[in-house]
């Protein structure tokens, strides 16, 4: 038998715990913005030229989300993949229309230079946090540097200054360089003049050529008359493989380094042209470490192909991401702390320890590789965690 | 600058002024007839190395691919003159640019499509693998001297073909006197056909002769038909023997400069343009219009 007052206690029970229930569903607006996946814009080449370099960042990316259980700093996270075809002209439009229009983040990208300044003019103004897994043009942790950008792969100078280092170190006394005539080639001079001083030797001339041209002959024929020791060389892609055949077949008695672009990702191509040849970078083959063995097992399961310099640097963007969330829990509007966290982060990576340096760049071991029976074999360390000057940048 | 590096030098300049000559002999024949200024003839040159690259990298060898691409020319430019570039002939030279234009973004599309956008390396046939020293430190691939030598043999069955055939007679009545032509009862659509399948076949055989020595990548005729316009404007519009002195001319001053002047390099040729328009305005061996 019900009375009046059962009834209303029932009723008042049933709205408290209606009430109950909807507090803990009807979350407060921090924690709205805490539950909701992060988004990450990958503005990545996926077809084209580099659209493998584009994949292989992308497989590096989800492998970290993978290994942190599908969660970065405690948050879902959703992608938004935008291939940007690497044509500089369609760079701001492109980056604007992930960070305006879909709302992005975090955007990490990309591979190509001249993309990568359209990239950089956006988030600059939008204040985006940006990692820059490949492109290496100086001026984004130079002059025009911003403190929501880091870049985890290298920049034009870094390898060629320690392929300079390298040279001088063991006694060569002259030496030129080659390269297209662009943004790259004259950082990457810059760069193996300063290190090839800084080991004691002399910087004779540098020659180059219009990019991205491949009748290297006219500069071919004048190396026997500069009187160097050494000749090194900033070329990739298809242009290294050609470069490298042309030296060879033109018998130049001069032994030709260069930049580690020459051989990597080229041996199938150049054959036995590139035997012998050095080159800086700051990976290679033979890297037997745990980490590399566990991630270059963990790459060929996924993407079935065997990890590459790309790879790893896609990885250590979002490593270096997983490490900067962590510290704010997921909270990205928390700029100062995950800023300071991302700086002052010590990353794992497969290629050996990194850090980044005071202008967001990644501070790593520079290795000197050997080509020998078609692998890139490391010889030595030749630099230790090797920064860019970084001239001209003001956080 | 060394005497031993000057020579090799003066081979370099060889080697490129007959590959541009192969290029621009076809571009001065077409322009000359048809009076058609063919932007997509670098694409043209592009479709010859390609096809080097694929027939190459199907059967295993070059020495199949260069009769490919001769053949493949002349269909092609038998297909492109008869159901295209014959309806141009009478309209401005706005539209005939328009159509090759459009014609430079289909190839290159075609071939982002059907091959990718890769740079891809063509191999020099074993056989031709080796190199042959000519200078002391500098050696040349034995395949730059086949590469002389096919030119060399190019060009002068095209002076043969132009100078002393009936056929030759026609197309340079055609390309002075086009008018004569018509009045002596000659059919036009046949010497029409013949020269654009012809400078077709040029454009490709050069494109598959160069493509070990340059590789193969999106683009590439783009800077070769620039360099081969200059080549047609200083040697004479429609002269195929003032496209063979001024390819050499051009292939001499281009590898010298990057040599030796590696930053004016890029203007010399134009300069040199500059020059040879002021002074004789229809090139060196130009005599239409005169």
């Amino acid at each position: 038998m019900t009375t009046p007052i059962q009834r209303l206690n029932r009723r008042a029970l049933i709205k408290a715990g209606a009430a109950t229930v909807a507090a803990s569903v009807i979350p407060t607006r921090w924690a709205i913005a805490q539950t909701k996946p992060l988004k990450v814009g990958l503005m990545l080449p996926y077809s084209g030229t580099f659209a493998q370099l584009g994949e292989n960042i992308t497989h590096g990316v989800e492998m970290v989300l993978a290994e942190k259980g599908g969660k970065l700093g405690g948050r879902e996270v959703q992608f938004v993949k935008l291939d940007d075809e690497s044509k500089p002209e369609l760079g701001p439009q492109n980056a604007e229309r992930l960070v305006k229009r879909d709302g992005v983040d975090v955007l990490i990208g990309t591979v190509h230079s001249g993309v990568q300044m359209g990239i950089h003019k956006v988030v600059k103004e939008s204040g985006t946090l940006t990692l820059v897994p490949n492109a290496g043009n100086a001026a984004v942790t130079r002059d025009l540097c911003a403190k929501n950008v880091f870049r985890t792969s290298f920049t034009n100078w870094q390898p060629a200054y320690a392929m300079g280092l390298a040279l001088g170190k063991k006694g060569v006394k002259k030496a030129s360089w080659i390269t297209w005539d662009y943004a790259a080639g004259t950082e990457s001079a810059e760069g193996f003049k300063q290190g090839l001083e800084a080991g004691g030797g002399q910087f004779v001339s540098l020659l180059t050529l219009k990019f991205p041209e491949t009748n290297f002959q006219p500069l071919l024929a004048q190396i026997q008359g500069l009187g160097v020791d050494a000749i090194g060389a900033f070329f990739s892609g298809g242009g290294a493989v050609q470069f490298v055949k042309d030296y060879a077949a033109a018998g130049i008695k001069v032994p030709l380094c260069g930049s580690g672009f020459l051989t990597e990702g080229t041996l199938g191509g150049q054959g036995a042209a590139a035997d012998g040849i050095e080159t800086a970078l700051h990976y290679g083959d033979g890297l037997d470490t745990p980490k590399n063995n566990a991630f270059r097992a963990a790459f060929k399961a996924k993407a079935n192909r065997e990890a590459d310099v790309f790879a790893v640097q896609g990885y250590d963007a979002a490593q270096l991401l997983a490490a900067g969330l962590e510290a704010v829990k997921g909270n990205i509007e928390d700029e100062k702390t995950l800023h300071a966290a991302m700086e002052k982060a010590k990353i794992d990576s497969p290629r050996g320890a990194i850090t980044m340096s005071p202008q967001h760049n990644v501070v790593q071991d520079i290795y000197l590789r050997k080509v020998t029976n078609g692998q890139n074999k490391i010889v030595s360390t030749i630099a230790a965690q090797l920064a860019d000057p970084g001239t001209g940048c003001k956080i | 600058m060394t005497l031993s590096s000057f020579l090799a030098q003066i081979l370099n300049s060889l080697q490129y002024g007959l590959l541009l000559f192969l290029i621009s002999s076809g571009l001065t024949l077409i322009f000359g007839v048809l009076g058609v200024i063919n932007l997509a003839h670098g694409s043209l040159y592009m479709i010859g190395a390609y096809t080097a690259f694929v027939v190459a990298r199907a059967v295993g060898s070059l020495w199949i691919a260069l009769p490919v691409a001769m053949l493949g020319g002349i269909l092609l430019g038998s297909l492109l003159e008869r159901f295209l570039f014959r309806y141009f002939y009478k309209r401005e030279h706005l539209d005939q640019v328009l159509l090759t234009f459009a014609l430079i973004l289909l190839f290159e599309e075609g071939r982002s499509l059907l091959v990718g956008n890769d740079f891809y390396s063509v191999p020099i046939p074993a056989a031709l693998d080796f190199s042959i020293p000519i200078v002391e430190g500098f050696s040349y691939a034995a395949y730059r001297f086949v590469v002389i030598v096919c030119c060399l043999v190019l060009a002068a069955a095209l002076f043969v073909w132009i100078e002393r055939t009936k056929m030759g007679a026609i197309i340079r009545a055609a390309a002075e006197r086009p008018e004569m032509v018509d009045a002596l009862g000659i059919d036009p659509r046949r010497v029409h056909l013949t020269v654009f399948a012809v400078g077709t076949a040029l454009a490709l055989t050069a494109g598959a002769l160069n493509a070990p020595l340059s590789s193969v990548y999106p683009n590439m005729g783009d800077n070769l038909l620039i360099i081969s316009f200059v080549v047609v404007v200083i040697g004479g519009l429609g002269s195929v023997s003032g496209a063979f002195w001024s390819a050499l001319l051009i292939g001499l001053i281009d590898t010298m400069g990057k040599a030796y002047a590696p930053k004016a390099s890029g203007l010399a040729i134009y300069v040199l343009m500059a020059i040879v328009l002021l002074w004789r305005p229809n090139g060196l061996f130009g005599q239409r219009g005169t």
